[in-house]
């Protein structure tokens, strides 16, 4: 054995030795060190899971407040305001055009809501505003037609699949704007772990594959989506 | 207690702990990365309402019908026309990629004179002021005769702008340079007429019998003709491809004859004389010295003949006529590649001859003799006494390729000034060089370029024109289809730069001249000119988008004057020595004339064709010797040399060397220009007696090791 070996195996021995007799001051030191542990542990968790998020997302009111239980009622379901053109394509969120085949700027009903829609947007004749809660990033492509209209089961999906029972809200909900990437909150989903309970609780890739995984047996290409 | 250092390091691995089982961490990790691809400077194309707009292109002589997709105005893609009388929805690649064309690194953005060797900015009015002004001192001097004009084509209103401007100006000197439809109405004149076209009604034909026309390689209108091909099995219909080379066509052809370049015109005439010896033809309307005619063919284009000079046996040119004539409904179709640059009349007229015999003009699925659609009507032209004088003067020369080659021989200037509008010959007509060193004795030169072209390279003022997406104009559909079908381009965007309708610029040019140039261009506007001028089908044309002239099969039998090929015009010898037989190739990925492929299109060019930025050529193996497949090798001929890759395919007669057209452009554009060679460098012209036509269809050259 040489010098240098005997020597580092009787540091090492030293050290062993030292750890092994202990201290009784080191044990507090230790204890201590547990519960700053623990409560950093706790504070950091829990801001991570609560405060995180009130952080992260922007909360912005809706122009004015829209019922849809009222409009589901008076005007019919979904496809009454929300339908395909012609061409194939979705017409998304009405415009005022579409607004005004049953508004006028004098109010039908009693609501302030309505009064400020027809006093603020048809006596302007300017569009609404709104800020769309399912919107997917400008690098995805999303055929509405496809999934309402296809010819097999996959292709006969209810909204309420993807966009919840919205259909029956009374109010509108804020909308939350993630502040790093601009998305709504709503493709993340509401929970900030990620986990959903319902099918339309998350609007992220994971979930299109899931769900083509399920109907297709196959998660899809990039490019059927990313254009 | 005591608070120490490992108090500290609790309270930090603690908090690292809480934050790490914490959302925070696969969150921030989800957005950072979502974050990182939206940086604020990366483009996101305005969103917007999407609409529709119809149009016409005019890239090729196709005219084919597009639908112009655009987002807030903005166009965004180019799709066929679904209905249009020409392409029905279809669409080639060239077409699609026709948005590149509005922001093309090589538009002409603003009006340029040539200062030196450098090309300057001015405005539009100093432009036209500049061209008015050196056209006039023209007319001072007494010489309006010594101004030219080379136009794209002859057909449509801006090439008859340009020869009421020489009417106006006087000087007889109109020429337009090669294409299919020019050649189309060169050999109805001959044989049927003149203003007659002729049209193949290949969707109906149960036989095609193709002289090497590249029928899904550009030739005619390039969608129609992929249309008909494509429904030729269900049709069962035959398609027999003679050309020298397995082109994509001949691979889809039910049966490739391979022909010694150049001897098309003597199978045409082999197969016209056993229709003759075997009385298997038509006793049609035919003229002009048909018993002469008959007595010719049989004696010079007799099978063992015809063998000789091509190289297919005799008994195959026999069996061949036979199962022509045999056939419900076939059509013989001249034209090599896209049947525009070095074609003959001989081949043409033999072409048609051979229809002729068989029966087949002005029936279904055969070749249709139409009259050339009349639906422009001029105001006669005001001429003063100078216009009076130029214009009774001869032409130059019948052809464009004629004048340059009179313009390089000669001594004094034959041309003081030319305009060159929608053409490129300094890169399209053979020997480029000569071309260029002719453009450099014309004194004066105005091009009408969207593009920097080789040929705006060497004008003395551009006037830049605005693409097809950006003018109005009138497009008729030519080229070989079996109807005739008028199309109005519109404009889709607005100018992207400074340019102008060519129309209007010239219209401009006129009113600054003054006179009786200025009162034959009486119109404010382009615009305003065309809805005069064609008047009679203006109605149908702006609302609709497009007029068929004519359709259907044409009534009548036409006459068949003979008495061209019953004098047994020479044929032409290609020029030069070497072991091998240069040929130009047409491919439907790249143009050989004006524009430049796109970008995008040359994307797509296989690497059999365009390696790196070195041309392929193919040689078949058994004339090898010694080359390796892929190796380098030098190609030489008379006119020149260049470094290519060599590529050995079965699918080319040996001794033969194929080299695609629509390569070697050598303007300012990193994407189409500096790759390959432009096989026009190494062609030289050969003029046909009688035609005028440059018909060189390649050239002797050799072909070594580098």
């Amino acid at each position: 054995m040489s010098e240098i070996e005997n020597k580092a195996e009787h540091g090492s021995m030293d050290g062993a030795g030292e750890c092994a007799a202990g201290d009784p001051k080191d044990d507090k030191g230790l204890g201590l060190g547990v519960i700053f542990f623990m409560v950093a542990f706790l504070v950091c968790f829990l801001s991570g899971w609560l405060l995180f998020p009130k952080l992260l997302y922007s909360k912005h009111e809706q122009p004015f407040n829209f019922d849809h239980e009222l409009h589901t009622a008076e005007a019919g379901d979904c496809e009454s305001c929300h339908f395909l053109r012609e061409d194939g394509t979705w017409s998304g969120i009405p415009n005022l055009a579409s607004c005004m085949e049953c508004h006028t700027d004098e109010p039908m009903g009693e609501t302030e809501d309505e009064a400020i829609f027809c006093e603020e947007y048809v006596a302007k004749e300017k569009e609404v505003p709104w800020f769309v809660y399912s919107k997917q990033p400008d690098c995805v492509f999303f055929s509405h037609a496809a999934h309402i209209n296809g010819e097999n089961a996959a292709g006969k999906m209810d909204c309420k699949t993807c966009h919840g029972p919205i259909g029956e809200s009374t109010s509108s909900r804020p909308y939350e704007e993630n502040r790093i990437t601009g998305y709504s909150r709503d493709i993340w989903g509401k929970n900030i772990w990620g986990f959903k309970k319902h099918s339309w609780d998350r609007m992220k890739m994971d979930d299109c594959a899931n769900c083509h995984v399920e109907m297709d047996g196959h998660k899809g290409y990039c490019f059927q989506c990313h254009k | 207690m005591k608070i120490d250092r490992r108090s500290f390091l609790g309270l930090g691995l603690g908090a690292a702990a809480g934050i790490a089982v914490s959302p925070v961490g696969v969150k921030l990790t989800d957005d950072s990365s979502i974050w990182t691809q939206n940086w604020p400077w990366t483009p996101v194309p305005e969103d917007g309402e999407i609409t529709y707009d119809p149009s016409v292109c005019s890239l090729c002589p196709g005219s084919c019908g597009i639908s112009v997709r655009k987002i807030k105005g903005r166009p965004v893609k180019i799709e066929g026309a679904d209905g249009y009388p020409v392409n029905n929805g279809g669409a080639c690649l060239h077409g699609i990629a026709g948005l590149q064309y509005l922001y093309d690194p090589s538009r002409v953005k603003t009006p340029m004179r040539k200062n030196g060797n450098r090309f300057e900015a001015i405005s539009w009015e100093e432009a036209i002021s500049i061209v008015a002004g050196k056209l006039a001192d023209i007319r001072t001097d007494g010489a309006p005769e010594t101004l030219g004009v080379i136009t794209g084509s002859a057909a449509g209103s801006m090439p008859a702008l340009f020869k009421r401007f020489l009417d106006a100006f006087g000087s007889p000197n109109a020429y337009e340079m090669p294409s299919l439809e020019g050649n189309l109405q060169l050999t109805a004149a001959t044989l049927h007429g003149a203003g007659n076209t002729i049209g193949f009604d290949l969707e109906n034909s149960d036989f095609v019998l193709s002289f090497g026309a590249g029928i899904i390689e550009g030739w005619g209108s390039p969608v129609a003709c992929f249309k008909a091909n494509a429904s030729r099995k269900e049709r069962h219909a035959k398609l027999y491809q003679i050309e020298p080379r397995l082109s994509n066509t001949a691979a889809g052809a039910d049966k490739w004859i391979p022909i010694n370049p150049g001897t098309e015109a003597d199978l045409a005439l082999g197969l016209c004389a056993v229709l003759l010896s075997k009385n298997l033809f038509t006793q049609g309307n035919f003229t002009g010295g048909f018993q002469k005619f008959t007595a010719v063919i049989q004696k010079e284009y007799s099978p063992t003949r015809v063998e000789a000079s091509t190289g297919i046996p005799a008994a195959d040119i026999e069996a061949l006529a036979v199962a022509f004539a045999k056939a419900k409904a076939p059509v013989a179709v001249p034209g090599k590649g896209r049947g525009d640059h070095g074609q003959n009349l001989k081949e043409f007229a033999a072409v048609q001859t051979l229809n002729a015999l068989a029966g087949r003009l002005n029936q279904e699925g055969g070749a249709f003799v139409m009259a050339q659609p009349e639906y422009l009507s001029f105001p006669e032209a005001a001429m003063d006494e100078i216009a009076e004088a130029g214009a009774g003067k001869e032409k130059i020369a019948g052809s464009v390729n004629k004048l340059i080659e009179d313009i390089n021989g000669s001594d004094k200037p034959l041309l003081n000034a030319l305009f060159v509008h929608n053409a490129n010959p300094c890169y399209t007509l053979k020997n480029t060089q000569r071309v260029k060193d002719a453009f450099k004795k014309v004194p004066f030169v105005v091009s009408f370029s969207s593009f920097m072209d080789e040929t705006a390279m060497e004008a003395d003022v551009i006037l830049p024109a605005s693409t097809f997406l950006e003018r109005t104009e009138d497009v008729p559909a030519g080229a070989g289809l079996p109807k005739s079908v008028i199309g109005l381009a519109t404009p889709q965007v607005d100018p992207v730069f400074n340019t102008k309708n060519p129309g209007d610029a010239l219209i401009q040019v006129a009113q600054a001249m003054g006179g009786t140039i200025a009162e034959s261009f009486e119109w404010e506007t382009y615009d305003e000119c065309l809805e005069a001028v064609a008047a009679d089908i203006w109605d149908s044309l702006s609302e609709e988008g497009s007029v068929v002239v004519a359709e259907g099969v044409p009534e009548g039998t036409p006459a068949v004057d003979v008495s061209y090929l019953a004098a047994n015009p020479t044929s032409v010898e290609m020029k030069g020595e070497g072991d091998f037989t240069l040929v130009a190739i047409d491919n439907m990925r790249l143009t050989g004339t004006i524009p430049a492929a796109s970008p995008f299109a040359i994307k797509t060019v296989s690497d059999k064709v365009l390696s790196g930025t070195q041309t392929v050529v193919e040689i078949n193996p058994a004339s090898a010797k010694g080359l390796k497949d892929g190796g380098e090798a030098i190609i030489a001929t008379e006119q020149g040399e260049a470094k290519v890759k060599v590529n050995l395919n079965e699918g080319i007669m040996p001794g033969v060397i194929g080299m695609v057209k629509g390569l070697g452009h050598t303007f300012d554009n990193p994407y189409v220009a500096g790759k390959g060679v432009n096989v026009n460098d190494l062609i030289g012209p050969v003029i046909e007696p009688g035609s005028g036509l440059d018909a060189a269809f390649g050239i002797k050259a050799t072909l070594k090791k580098a």
